[in-house]
């Protein structure tokens, strides 16, 4: 095991200190977790969609370090009153880019962000029975990654299990 | 990086109370000891030790009676016992892979327990990659090795065995003596090391009770300065240098010796020592202030570790659920209390603690760990203002977890 420097930027510490659009919603359209308690980083995204598929309100509620409260901040202000269609193009970079950049360790709190809005998108649809051409059937890096984590999770949590029954 | 430190640094002015109790990963060095440290540095004593001028021959007497201070507090049997390294790290390494250097041709066999610092555990996994074979014991719910199992693992083929007499995160004082006499009893040629820097200063810890082989104490963990600790090695016990150089008067460490340094390790233990019943429980006292004001006190937390007289004086560790460690941690920075948490971020995932996995605390448990050490420094009203900060901070974290269900 080793440890990091962690110098967040002035952005990553405002968020952590005073998170825009924190809480549950009541009157989400749709909601979406993504990662796990046992990797240490988990988030809600709650979404409220118009009926032209225009992002009302987002907010979330999130597990994690200061970095992985920062992402899933900055992305419900990125989204907010965005087009789903462009909601999608939003890559990790992206919200990296838009909290000012993140120590390398960190990187995978951005792709959970997005992995869990893309969730989000695509369960929306699913639950409407539509398809929009622009929404790629293949899983996108972000959804792998928060799968990824997701699975390592439980071969964690195995583990552990079999470690206890010796 | 450096402009984001700067306003990380700002961010925290103006604070009306501040609290270091992150003792295990660095200490605050009292002025006493930074007062007797400084006239080493350009005044007397300046000379290299082995040389033959006025400047060399002090060097000399000062790290004389340094060794003699810290040979007095280990009840050594002569000054040669004590060898000076730059700190617990290195000392754990020469133990080890000294060791195995020296006995390779009389087995291959290291038993260590699973709750060793890392400085044991790393050198253990790495001699494993050159040939050794390593046995970890399981420890109990409370992080006591099993006495047992470390019969049972230990052999001919064994050349060393080495438990930590104070466990550094959860503070567990272990039965060092009964696994020495377990030990030896089945093979009295390997050599048996502890690493007693969570016990030397807080615990009695001397080496004429406890017949060890080899015993690794730290400078920064009785408020000396950091990059400083030393080998006590048992006089007719042999172990191989790690490293090649210049010897001087450290037999197992190469390379100039760090007078100013040796002298403040020798300060602090003076100090520690003096009054040390009065300093253990002034630690004891404010341990279970704190552990007390938390615990019971507030709802989804647990203590980590024994209670009582089988925990280290000094040690604070407890689990917040619904809480992550590291946000926790940069809370309660903003607030003037500075702690660790037992997790660390790797580039997937937080990697829980290894030690309180090994006493089966579930992933999430350990993420929300925070290790507090307390000294003969802290006040009441620090503690009371911890206590202050903590349920304020811990609150603020669980907010944001909100309504989440953590499966």
């Amino acid at each position: 095991m080793s440890r990091t420097p962690l110098p967040y930027n002035p952005k990553i510490l405002e968020l952590f200190r005073n998170p825009k659009n924190l809480g549950k919603m009541e009157d989400a359209t749709v909601t979406a977790v993504a990662g796990n308690p046992s990797c240490g980083d988990m988030i809600i995204f709650y979404l409220k969609i118009d009926s032209k598929d225009v992002i009302e309100k987002a907010s979330f509620e999130s597990y994690g370090c200061a970095a992985n409260i920062a992402t899933s901040s900055i992305v419900t202000e990125m989204i907010k009153g965005m087009k789903l269609e462009d909601a999608w193009k939003i890559s990790w970079k992206s919200v990296v880019e838009a909290v000012g950049g993140l120590p390398s360790v960190k990187f995978h709190c951005g792709i959970l962000a997005v992995g869990a809005l893309k969730r989000a998108i695509r369960t929306y649809y699913k639950n409407k029975g539509v398809s929009p051409d622009w929404l790629m059937k293949e899983p996108t890096f972000e959804e792998k990654q928060a799968v990824e984590e997701e699975e390592l999770a439980k071969i964690l949590s195995k583990r552990m299990k079999a470690e206890e029954e010796k | 990086m450096i402009e984001n430190v700067k306003e990380l640094l700002k961010a925290h002015e103006g604070l009306k109370h501040e609290v270091y109790l992150d003792i295990e990963n660095s200490s605050i060095v009292p002025k006493e000891v930074v007062d007797a440290m400084l006239p080493y540095f350009n005044q007397h004593a300046y000379g290299n030790p082995t040389l033959t001028h006025k400047p060399g021959w002090e060097a000399f007497e000062t790290i004389m009676e340094s060794s003699q201070k810290i040979a007095t507090s280990l009840g050594c049997k002569t000054l040669e016992e004590v060898n000076f390294t730059p700190g617990e790290t290195e000392a754990n390494n020469l133990a080890l892979i000294g060791t195995a250097f020296s006995m390779k041709d009389k087995g291959k066999k290291i038993v260590i327990s699973e709750i060793e610092p890392l400085s044991v555990l790393h050198v253990a996994d790495l001699l494993n990659k050159h040939g050794f074979t390593i046995v970890k014991i399981p420890v109990d719910g409370e992080g006591f090795i099993n006495l047992e199992k470390l019969r049972d693992a230990v052999d001919k083929e064994t050349i060393l065995v080495s438990v930590s007499t104070v466990n550094h995160e959860i503070g567990t004082i272990e039965p060092v003596k009964e696994a020495l006499e377990i030990v030896k009893d089945k093979n009295c040629e390997m050599i048996f090391h502890t690493d007693a820097s969570d016990a030397y200063g807080k615990i009695p810890f001397n080496t004429r009770d406890l017949d060890v082989d080899l015993a690794t104490v730290s400078s920064y963990k009785i408020l000396g300065p950091r990059g400083i600790g030393a080998l006590y090695v048992k006089e007719g016990v042999s172990i191989n240098r790690i490293l090649e150089g210049q010897i001087g008067t450290q037999k197992l460490w190469p390379g100039v010796e760090n007078t100013p340094s040796i002298v403040g390790f020798a300060k602090a233990c003076e100090l520690a020592f003096h009054n040390f019943e009065e300093n253990v429980n002034h630690m004891r006292r404010l341990r279970d202030k704190l552990i007390d004001g938390v615990i019971g006190k507030m709802s989804d937390v647990r203590l980590n570790g024994p209670e009582g007289n089988k925990r280290a004086p000094d040690n604070v560790n407890i689990s917040f659920l619904r809480c992550e460690g590291e946000a926790l941690t940069i809370e309660l920075s903003l607030n003037g209390v500075y702690v660790s948490s037992g997790s660390a971020c790797t580039r997937r995932l937080l990697q829980p603690s290894h030690v309180l996995v090994a006493i089966g605390r579930k992933f999430v448990e350990a993420h929300g760990s925070i290790l507090m050490k307390v000294t003969r420094y802290h006040t009441e009203e620090d503690i009371d203002y911890v206590l202050e900060v903590i349920p304020k901070a811990v609150k603020r974290i669980r907010g944001i977890v909100g309504s989440m269900e953590m499966k």
